[in-house]
């Protein structure tokens, strides 16, 4: 006698649907940390290992970080020139950094607590801004800034980056400051504190956790940025930043794990800084989302 | 907000001080101080925002209409500009132009669906705890934060034709008798369908850059939701399927369909991608790479500022439809 098993359509969901999970989880797992991994990898291994069998992990002993080296001394000492691409990188990103959260600061703090004529329309800009594609700024901005010989500066790409990430600053910023109860600022602003003042003495040192979340993801998009580097700066290899000197590199016959080197060590300080102020950043960036 | 008196709907200025009136130092009232306030402290922004995007945003238009070449900008002055449709109509006319439109809008949609899929499977993958849980989280924000450089790099090591690993385990485990040169080859056939493999390529790409960002709104707004319908829905007799369908993904529509506009915006005009991995070679070429060439490969300013235009002229329709969203107080 066969024993029928009653066809439970809720059992079998969630039987596939379990399965599901353990894979997506799986699958999700390996795309974000299988390619960082994969060329932290052959960043360490020698190159004829590679060849030999390019599947196969590293044996300890065969372990040589000699390509980061390589990578970062100047090409004068037969290197590649990384560590010079990296203070390029690091100088604008700082300065992008610093004068995009001063302005959204500023901005965000009008958008949240005070009226004005045209506050909405204001902010409606800034968002169209945020969307509006880089590329077709790139060809006025490149004939523009031959113009005026910004071309091949860093300023002039400290200057793009900041009209860049000024408004998903100030969209982040809006979010934490929302967050920061108005009461105390009346209270100072009744103890004679002017606009100024309660910004910086009270505002500010209570909004800290969220500015300093945002300041590393305007930090992040200028270390990160690739396009308007590529066109403003390939000429002059001396002011390189980077993602132009990765990218450059790469078209060059440069030595594969040395490639790889680079990529990893351009790719650690954004990861780690990421990893800090993860929990910030993201109740920054999904504010709006529980509005659904 | 702060204070009692307020223009009567809050953003109209009042010049007369309305009732309630607070005089302060230099005789403004707090609605005047609050309306001058506003203005200098977003001023710094404006004024850079304005002289990077607004002033730009003309000069393309202006430019579109000039047949002008690269070498030309240096004497270039008031003058010598003129009115010309030539252009738009070169542009419209060129080879490769509609080509390089079906491309675009092809990767447009595919990214979107697919990081949208991608975004929510993993959401709802991670809904119920477990241990690791906090740690993959994070892992699965890493590939949206990673130098897009450094990516493509990585990415192009891995489908290496002679040394990548995807083709060595091709080879050796699924017998492929010749490596696929991933970033080039235009279509290949696998059980006689045609598969476009650099444009697979490029579009998983930007669904693996891109699917975290899909997943952190959406993770965030499935934290939102209400527990009691799911439970009453699981009481009531509905399957796992049938809460999703009838639960959950009425309350997810909302941030589904603005993740979808924004991504398909951002995908629309993505240049970085399919420039650092094919350059728009194997029918990859987008109108993004387009522009680029015509500007710094072709010299041609007129033309390259002509198809930034068109391409502004198409993003037109998404982006009203997104800042209509916003206003609405979606997100």
């Amino acid at each position: 006698m066969t024993v029928r098993r009653r066809w439970d359509r809720h059992a079998v969901e969630r039987r596939v649907l379990a399965v599901a999970r353990v894979v997506v989880i799986a699958l999700a797992a390996i795309a974000a940390a299988g390619p960082l991994l994969y060329g932290i990898v052959l960043s360490v291994r020698p190159f004829a290992a590679f060849v030999a069998d390019p599947l196969a992990l590293p044996s300890l002993s065969e372990i040589d970080f000699g390509p980061y080296a390589t990578a970062l001394r100047s090409e004068d000492d037969g290197g590649f020139g990384l560590a010079r691409f990296m203070r390029n990188s690091a100088a604008v990103a700082a300065w992008t950094t610093v004068l995009a959260v001063a302005c959204s600061v500023l901005g965000a703090y009008a958008a949240v607590r005070l009226r004005f004529f045209g506050r909405d329309t204001v902010n409606g800009f800034f968002l169209a801004v945020y969307l509006f594609p880089g590329i077709v700024l790139a060809v006025p901005l490149f004939v523009l800034f031959s113009r005026v010989g910004l071309t091949g500066t860093l300023t002039g790409l400290v200057l793009i980056y900041m009209a860049q990430t000024v408004p998903v600053a100030l969209y982040m910023l809006r979010g934490y400051f929302q967050a920061v109860p108005a009461g105390v600022e009346e209270a100072a602003e009744v103890d004679g504190c002017n606009r100024l003042q309660v910004i910086v003495r009270v505002v500010l040192p209570m909004a800290l956790p969220g500015i300093t979340a945002t300041a590393l993801y305007v930090f992040m998009i200028a270390w990160n940025e690739f396009l308007f580097a590529l066109l403003f700066l390939v000429g002059d290899r001396e002011r390189w930043t980077v993602s132009l000197g990765i990218a450059r590199l790469g078209d060059f016959a440069v030595p594969a794990p040395v490639l790889m080197a680079g990529s990893i060590a351009i790719t650690v300080p954004v990861v780690a800084g990421f990893l800090v102020a993860q929990r910030l950043l993201v109740s920054g960036l999904t504010a709006g989302a529980e509005k659904g | 907000m702060t204070g009692p008196p307020e223009g009567p709907d809050g953003r109209t200025p009042t010049a007369a001080p309305g009732p309630g009136r607070v005089y302060h130092r230099r005789g403004l009232t707090r609605r005047a101080r609050e309306e001058l306030h506003g203005r200098l402290l977003v001023a710094p922004t404006l004024l850079v925002v304005g002289a990077v995007v607004l002033l730009p945003f003309a000069a393309v238009l202006v430019l579109s209409v000039q047949e002008l070449r690269l070498i030309e900008i240096g004497a270039l002055g008031p003058a010598d500009l003129g009115v010309s449709l030539a252009n738009f109509a070169d542009v419209l006319t060129a080879s490769g132009f509609w080509a390089a439109v079906r491309t675009t809008l092809v990767y447009a949609t595919a990214t979107t669906v697919g990081s949208l899929a991608a975004g929510l499977a993993l959401a709802l993958a991670l809904r119920r705890p477990f241990r690791g849980r906090g740690l993959m989280r994070g892992l699965a924000l890493v590939p949206y934060v990673l130098p897009v450089v450094a990516a493509a790099t990585i990415t192009e090591m891995l489908l290496d034709p002679q040394y990548g690993a995807v083709n060595e385990a091709g080879r050796r485990f699924l017998g492929w008798e010749a490596p696929v040169d991933f970033l080039t080859e235009h279509r290949i056939d696998v059980a006689g369908l045609p598969v476009p493999v650099a444009l697979s390529v490029v579009v998983a790409f930007e669904v693996w850059k891109s699917f975290p960002l899909a997943f952190l709104f959406l993770t965030a707004r499935l934290q939102a939701v209400p527990r009691d319908v799911e439970e009453a829905a699981v009481v009531d007799g509905a399957s796992p399927l049938q809460v999703f369908r009838h639960v959950l993904l009425p309350q997810l529509a909302g941030v589904l369909g603005v993740l979808a506009l924004l991504r398909f915006i951002w995908s629309f005009q993505n240049f970085n991608d399919v420039y650092l991995l094919t350059g728009g070679a194997g029918g990859t070429e987008v109108v993004a790479v387009r522009v680029y060439r015509e500007l710094v490969t072709g010299a041609d300013v007129g033309s390259a500022a002509a198809l930034g235009v068109l391409m502004t002229a198409a993003l037109a329709v998404p982006l009203l439809l997104y800042l209509r969203l916003v206003r609405k107080g979606r997100l």
